[in-house]
């Protein structure tokens, strides 16, 4: 028998349950500015709330996810808890979350270590020069952190940027490396295979499980790349485990 | 403190324990044992608490000694297990004498599960002791590893149990996603009605799964963002193949989730077989709430399920050894008669 899927939710935000035990709270089904803030300030008033048995929280770039333990609440109750926090304010329209940080990160640019440069800047209309400029120019938000560990996806960059992945892999980029389409860029916290085209590197390990605090970026971050040489990026990777990152914060 | 000294390592050998819930927001899956209830088996046998670490051992071989007298566990994937020579039965608990060469090998596939007394007290990373391939915590063990064990608690040994049958494919329950309606109603009945095997391509991270016919892709164009993804999530790649995903998973992808396996039905698809058959049947989240509820209560009673270990007289090399009839027991006499 075919199973009476639910309808796709048109109207947004919507509450629906992901998996057995968890809870997804969405404001979009394509990433806007508006939709990106409200998830980030819907989950901080999730964790100030401590609604019963809810054990951990995250976001996508849109949504908001909530794990529960069913032998604290239940799906009806959690739900009705949060249909009463999403009626209290427009979450469209909320600020940014608390103790947010700018990071400045050098980044060589093309040459060997980050060899797509010159076939992105193409098919965003740019030089490779002018594209370095632009990617350089205004800082990006951490929209979310997600796929692997400590891995910001960082935007929104210019129209021109709407630049599809590849269709076929790169085997492997390595830790660190920048990689661009749809407007976002990653920067990778592990080595993997990816459909993103790789045209910078930077010396930054965004995962330390050894240390205290081994996650670097938070969502809601902001990230402004420094175009460094080769020589300045290798002095950099020799000398300083932070990448050459500096952090201030902002507001 | 006792220590484990590991001889022969085949591939896949890594410590396992309940993972890292609480990392989600920062990328991290909670990863931990492939076979979650065989992890509770194994608590169960040795009388102690669940979040022990343990030796996972993915399909492959294993050779050890102890450097104290410890109680083991074997859970899981059955293997063939020998002590000094001595075969072992699995799924039970046993005495292992120091410096006695502990060997298992030859298992159907899966994931086998080597517990110990006290458990492998390793250093925590992030309040965990478990492997984390994908995000690079942790390793895969090798030939010349020694482990520190914990403080053993417990005496019994000589235990053994009946596990859920999960060694043979089988039906996998799951439950609707978000994403789930977008599929057309012709596609989801031909994939509940689909026989699947399980694919040789399969680790921690995901299972993928092979069968016959057309692919259950979606059209080409349709976008969809990347969303959170949790473990027993069966997307569907590009080429329409269901891939499901297991404990160290991504914690966010842009491939629809047609279903999401129930957690209590995982250990049912981590442990199939190569060739074994799966199929899917969708109930509905309450049903599956109930489900979990009940599954939870099981594992929670699973020591009551314990009994001791009769030993065939035939294998038995030293028979006088044994007080085969006694009127009078001093009550430990499992434990020393089931000491290889």
């Amino acid at each position: 028998m075919t199973p009476p899927a639910s309808q796709a939710s048109d109207t947004l935000p919507s509450v629906r349950a992901l998996g057995v035990d968890g809870v997804l709270v969405s404001f979009g089904q394509s990433l806007t500015e508006a939709a990106n803030r409200a998830a980030l300030a819907f989950r901080a008033a999730v964790e100030t709330e401590s609604l019963p048995g809810v054990m951990e929280t995250s976001t996508s770039l849109t949504s908001v996810y909530l794990r529960l333990d069913l032998g604290q609440t239940d799906h009806a109750r959690t739900r009705h808890a949060l249909e009463d926090l999403l009626r209290s304010r427009d979450w469209y329209q909320a600020s940014l979350p608390q103790g947010r940080k700018l990071w400045r990160i050098p980044a060589v640019f093309g040459t060997d270590l980050a060899p797509q440069l010159d076939e992105a800047a193409s098919l965003a209309g740019l030089s490779p020069d002018d594209a370095v400029a632009a990617l350089c120019a205004v800082p990006l938000r951490v929209q979310t952190i997600g796929f692997a560990p400590g891995q910001p996806y960082l935007g929104e960059l210019p129209p021109d940027w709407d630049i599809p992945r590849q269709t076929g892999l790169t085997a492997r980029v390595p830790e660190g490396a920048l990689a661009v389409a749809i407007r976002q860029m990653v920067l990778f916290s592990v080595s993997t295979p990816t459909g993103w085209r790789h045209i910078g590197q930077t010396a930054l390990r965004l995962f330390r499980p050894d240390q205290p605090d081994p996650f670097v970026l938070r969502p809601g971050d902001e990230v402004l790349f420094q175009p460094v040489t080769r020589a300045a990026f290798e002095a950099i990777r020799e000398s300083d485990p932070q990448g050459g990152a500096v952090a201030e914060r902002l507001g | 403190m006792g220590q484990i000294h590991l001889h022969r390592v085949g591939p896949g050998v890594t410590i396992q324990d309940l993972g890292r819930p609480g990392y989600l927001a920062q990328g991290l899956s909670r990863g931990g044992a492939a076979d979650l209830l065989a992890l509770a088996e194994g608590a169960a046998l040795l009388g102690q608490d669940t979040q022990l670490a343990a030796l996972e051992i993915a399909g492959s071989f294993l050779s050890v000694e102890v450097t104290e007298p410890t109680r083991i566990a074997l859970t899981g994937a059955p293997m063939r297990a020998t002590c000094d020579g001595a075969a072992l039965t699995w799924q039970a608990s046993h005495a292992l004498p120091t410096g006695a060469r502990l060997e298992m090998s030859a298992s159907a596939g899966g994931y086998s599960y080597l517990h110990l007394g006290g458990g492998i007290a390793a250093e925590r990373v992030l309040k965990a002791r478990s492997a984390h391939l994908a995000a690079g915590i942790g390793q895969m063990l090798e030939a010349g590893d020694s482990l520190p064990l914990g403080a053993d608690s417990g005496v019994r040994a000589g235990l053994t149990f009946t596990p859920q049958a999960r060694f043979d494919g089988g039906a996998l329950r799951l439950v609707e996603t978000p994403q789930t309606a977008l599929f057309p109603p012709d596609l989801r009945a031909r994939f509940i009605s689909t026989r699947f095997q399980k694919d040789t391509r399969g680790n921690r991270m995901g299972q993928r799964l092979i069968h016959q016919g057309a692919g259950f892709g979606l059209d080409a164009g349709l976008n969809i963002l990347s969303e959170i993804i949790v473990p027993g999530d069966i997307q569907i790649t590009g080429d329409g193949t269901p891939f499901v995903l297991l404990s160290e998973c991504q914690t966010t992808g842009g491939y629809p989730r047609i279903g999401t396996v129930l957690p209590c039905d995982l250990p049912r698809l981590v442990q199939a077989p190569a060739g074994a058959e799966l199929w899917f049947k969708f109930i509905s989240l309450e049903d599956a709430v109930a489900l979990e509820s009940a599954e939870a209560r099981r594992r929670a009673g699973l020591r009551g399920g314990l009994r001791p270990l009769i030993r065939d007289p035939h294998d038995i090399a030293d028979l006088l050894a044994y007080q085969l009839v006694s009127g009078v027991t001093r009550g430990d006499e499992l434990e020393r008669e089931a000491s290889c």
